[in-house]
């Protein structure tokens, strides 16, 4: 919550529009063993630090932890980066019993998956990019 | 029954403590009602957002103001 007007942005708390998460997108990514999988965990990375959106743990909703899981049904838009089709998150989402929204797998953009981790930039900004239209459809 | 409601104290959290007050007054049912301010607590219960409310542990809404009668039907009601 390192970001959000929870941590004593006052002037926002003033405004009433503090702590609901209805502005920030949840960005959740399989961040899986591959390089796919590190792109999108990059591209989650850097979508907060740019403040489209807010990343979030998947691996608390795999655990089924009841914050994890509530938030991610309650949350107005996210956006879901599996790396290739073999679709862990989808599956973590499956298990969960929650609706998987804005939904993008990295291997259908045309991104080889490989085991060399690079994570090129030209890559990451186009994950991004499916990542904010993915975001857009949900509005 | 322990309720915790978590919200560091914008008017959304204010109002939802106000509903979960009213309708375990009105379920008439024995429960314990905290208010959570501190913001490592509220991160340490893996929420996206606030107000949230918890009911014996479990997460019952995030980053919305519930209405009573959900409250109540939480409660049993």
């Amino acid at each position: 919550m390192s970001d959000s007007c929870c941590d004593g942005n006052a002037r926002k708390a003033q405004a009433g529009d503090c702590c609901a998460p209805d502005g920030n997108v949840m960005l959740l990514s399989c961040s899986g063993g591959s390089n796919v999988g590190q792109l999108a965990n990059q591209a989650c990375v850097e979508l907060t630090q740019e403040g489209f959106g807010k990343i979030f743990c998947l691996a608390g909703i795999g655990g089924k932890l009841s914050g994890f899981v509530r938030s991610a049904k309650d949350v107005p838009r996210m956006v879901v980066l599996d790396g290739c089709e073999v679709g862990c998150a989808k599956a973590i989402f499956k298990e969960a019993g929650t609706l998987l929204r804005g939904y993008v797998v990295l291997t259908d953009l045309g991104i080889s998956k490989n085991k060399d981790f690079a994570r090129k930039r030209e890559d990451i900004d186009q994950v991004k990019a499916a990542a904010k239209q993915a975001s857009q459809a949900q509005v | 029954m322990q309720i915790k409601i978590l919200g560091p104290g914008c008017p959304k959290c204010h109002k939802t403590e106000e509903v979960v007050r009213e309708a375990v007054a009105e379920a008439g049912v024995q429960a314990e009602v905290t208010k959570v301010t501190n913001t490592m607590e509220i991160a340490a219960a893996g929420v996206f957002g606030t107000p949230a409310v918890i009911i014996d542990g479990d997460v019952k809404v995030v980053g919305k103001v519930p209405s009573k009668e959900q409250v109540k039907s939480w409660l049993g009601k």
